[in-house]
């Protein structure tokens, strides 16, 4: 180790980081994104993906999900520190390899070239729900749902049949059964 | 139709409400109509500061020292941007704020008028929450809710942006609707089965540690009676963090003086021996725990605050207890009488051996110096300033470097809310406004501001202030001429290289304090020491001690970064010193 002339203590070892999806209830007022996001950005927490969108228009609330990676105790401090927020309703996280939980991400490709590569295009979608949003003689714009590692897969694959624009969402959950998180 | 009211005035309503008798604050274009309806509520008495920074921290000194949070009124812009350190270190300190700040109306938001600045958005990292009124109808709920934000569960700042036109229009008044106290039990998430497990870990101890923090403090003064029984009845061994002190006596045998990066040599190797550490009210701060991974290896940790996301932050606890100090303690030991009446007894014999360890430790004597007759030790002015204190309910309160070590070493505090120190943000300028909010508190108090000559200067300008006020707060400055911990450290590790830690140019402090009107005083050896501060005591107007100190002194003991606690460096007085090399200089 270099000879360290900090003030601070030298770093622990590194540990080993988990995937976990963090959805946040939360009052859908202004600057609330701005606090969770700067909770995550302040304190060196990792995102990965968001996304967000008012899910109660009578009780104004929203709903965010957040793809996040960590060691265990970084992942237990998000959830404690995104509950001492005032806005913030509940916390649930969920881990990536959770079998009980759904998790879903959307993208739509636009892809430009003659018929047999847009033919050939849909035709590799299609075993994400794959729907034809817009058509023309020289373009498609599809949509998939899928989840992310498939996704960047499909993106890398499309390339070679036109595929000149990705627009994605971030990954959303929801647990599977009967039961609701509270 | 329900009476209506301006903004302004539903803001003073609201303090009047809940109880606020003091407001510290600077004038401004985005806040005139507040301080225009000033001169209609007599029971809220405003101080106006130099600076909002001044403000800031004056309401902090007022809030620690009294236990009700402090209040500051600044205008938009540069009036909440000077606010931002203060809020930034109320945060960090778990220190109850109300900011009120003016903005610039609401349909000039966002076009960059003058003085405008995203205020809740600066302030949102370094606020428990903050607001900004769009609607005049949200204002005396909002201005509730900030009361109740900072002084519940774990203290804090919190900041209410209000624009210009909201403070002009009118609305019902909404009355507050329930008394909240300061830390509410709605905090206490505990069951009885972690205070058995508690009791079962005491009993079982044979080398158990109290490591007490500011937690117990903002618990309320009841707290720190209960940590004193529980104490007691146990004869477990006690250190306090920094801003634990006074919680404890700080001259009963059980008390070990602080731990950390300049705690005492005793409580640092207790802590690092020990196997039931109980942490209440405190956060493992790194000046605390120093190495992570080497953290007093051989514990059960127990850990009790009232911030949940306190637990397992920095040090993984064997046992978690969240909830309010007070009621922890109270739980514990009504437990502890119920189940282990002869407690006291059965354990006397279990620590036995531990107790001797300690007080092999104590024999040390770490916080020892070489004295002098010719110049001033820093350690001899503060030791002579408690002696000659002592007697009186003193008030400290600190700026930041050797000068608050050493103050934290020799001063012993034996109440809570008698010491306000910068901890977390560690904030040079923070003593002098401190000590006019804790004078505007305690009109008839003893208030000492123990300074040094780098930190004072940034925040002089309060000076101004005390003497307007007529409120005779003690600036003691230390004068070493250096940034003297920046000094220490460039001089252990950094191969004496002063790079810039040496101010040249200072002014003459005897005169600085006749130019603001008050009292200056210069003492330049131990002989004339006593007799200085004695006069000093006898003023009854602010006064500006110019406390002529050893130049090279450093503050010892320390743990070296990079080091456990239980390799710290003594001072010179101890022959055995270690060098500090390799590792152990990352950790200074």
């Amino acid at each position: 180790m270099a000879k360290s002339k900090s003030a601070y203590s030298v770093a622990g070892k590194k540990e080993k980081l988990d995937t976990h999806i963090i959805v946040v209830w939360v009052d859908n007022e202004a600057g609330v994104l701005a606090r969770v996001v700067g909770l995550f950005s302040g304190r060196g927490y990792n995102i990965e993906s968001l996304a967000v969108a008012e899910i109660d228009q009578k009780l104004n609330i929203s709903r965010i999900t957040i793809v996040t990676t960590g060691t265990p105790q970084v992942i237990d401090q998000i959830k404690l520190q995104l509950k001492k927020l005032v806005p913030v309703h509940k916390v649930a996280d969920f881990k990536r390899e959770d079998k009980n939980v759904i998790f879903k991400e959307m993208a739509l490709f636009k892809i430009v070239g003659n018929s047999t590569k847009i033919e050939k295009a849909f035709k590799a979608c299609k075993k994400h729900d794959a729907v034809i949003l817009d058509s023309t003689k020289k373009s498609k714009v599809i949509q998939i749902t899928a989840l992310r590692r498939e996704i960047d897969n499909m993106a890398k694959n499309l390339k070679k049949f036109g595929l000149i624009s990705v627009s994605r969402t971030g990954a959303v959950a929801m647990t599977r059964g009967d039961k609701v998180f509270k | 139709m329900p009476k209506l009211f301006s903004g302004a005035e539903i803001v003073f309503k609201c303090l009047e409400d809940q109880g606020v008798s003091h407001i510290f604050g600077y004038p401004g274009g985005a806040v005139l109509p507040i301080y225009d309806e000033l001169k209609n509520h007599k029971s809220v008495k405003h101080i106006l500061v130099r600076h909002e920074q001044g403000a800031g921290h004056a309401a902090e000194g007022y809030a620690r020292s009294s236990g009700k949070p402090g209040v500051l009124l600044v205008t938009s812009g540069p009036g909440a941007t000077n606010a931002v350190t203060a809020l930034t270190d109320a945060y960090m300190d778990s220190v109850p704020l109300v900011c009120i700040s003016g903005q610039v109306p609401t349909h000039l938001i966002g076009t960059d008028a003058f003085q405008e600045c995203d205020t809740t958005g600066i302030t949102r990292p370094c606020t428990k929450h903050n607001w900004l009124v769009k609607d005049i109808n949200d204002l005396a709920e909002v201005m509730h809710k900030a009361f109740e934000v900072a002084t519940t569960g774990r203290p804090g700042p919190v900041l209410v942006d209000i624009p210009k036109d909201i403070q002009f229009q009118k609305a019902p008044y909404k009355k507050l609707k329930k008394k909240t106290k300061l830390n509410g039990s709605g905090h206490n998430h505990y069951s009885q089965e972690s205070i058995d497990e508690l009791i079962k870990l005491m009993s079982k101890a044979t080398k158990p540690i109290f490591y007490t923090g500011g937690g117990v403090i903002n618990s309320g003064p009841k707290a720190s009676e209960l940590l004193r029984e529980l104490v007691y009845a146990t004869g477990f061994p006690i250190t306090t963090t920094l801003q634990g002190l006074g919680s404890f006596p700080g001259d009963d045998n059980q008390f070990l003086g602080m731990l950390g990066m300049h705690g005492t040599y005793e409580a640092n190797n207790a802590m690092y021996e020990c196997d039931l550490m109980i942490n209440i009210g405190a956060r493992f701060d790194d000046r605390i725990t120093g190495k992570i991974d080497e953290f007093s290896p051989k514990s059960k940790k127990v850990h009790i605050d009232i911030d949940p996301s306190s637990i397992n932050k920095n040090v993984k606890v064997d046992l978690a207890i969240v909830g309010d100090v007070k009621s922890v303690i109270t739980s514990t030991l009504k437990t502890l009488k119920k189940s282990k009446p002869s407690f006291i007894k059965s354990n006397k014999q279990k620590t036995s051996k531990w107790w001797e360890k300690i007080q092999k430790w104590r024999s040390k004597r770490s916080l020892d110096y070489i004295g002098s007759e010719e110049t001033i030790k820093p350690q001899y002015a503060i030791e002579r300033l408690y002696e000659l204190t002592k007697d009186k309910d003193t008030y400290i309160t600190t700026e930041v470097g050797q000068h608050q070590m050493w103050a934290a070493q020799h001063y012993k505090f034996n109440k809570p809310n008698r010491w306000m120190t910068s901890g977390g943000l560690g904030t040079m300028g923070y003593g002098l406004p401190a000590a006019v909010g804790v004078q505007v508190a305690h009109p008839q108090k003893l208030v000492i501001d123990i300074a040094g000559e780098a930190s004072v200067l940034m925040t002089m300008q309060e000076m101004s202030t005390a003497v307007q006020y007529g409120l005779p707060i003690k600036i003691f400055i230390l004068n070493n001429e250096y940034m003297g911990m920046v000094r220490q450290w460039q001089e252990l590790l950094h191969d004496k290289n002063y790079s810039e830690s040496y101010t040249a140019a200072l002014p003459d402090f005897v005169q600085l304090a006749e130019a603001y009107g008050c009292v200056g005083l210069r003492a330049k050896t131990p002989e004339e020491l006593d007799d200085k501060i004695i006069e000093m005591l006898n003023t009854d107007r602010p006064v500006i001690f110019d406390c002529l100190v050893d130049k090279q002194e450093n503050c010892f003991p320390m743990i070296p970064s990079g080091k456990p606690h239980n390799q710290m460096i003594l001072g010179p007085k101890d022959k055995e010193q270690n060098k500090i090399t390799g590792k152990g200089r990352a950790l200074v």
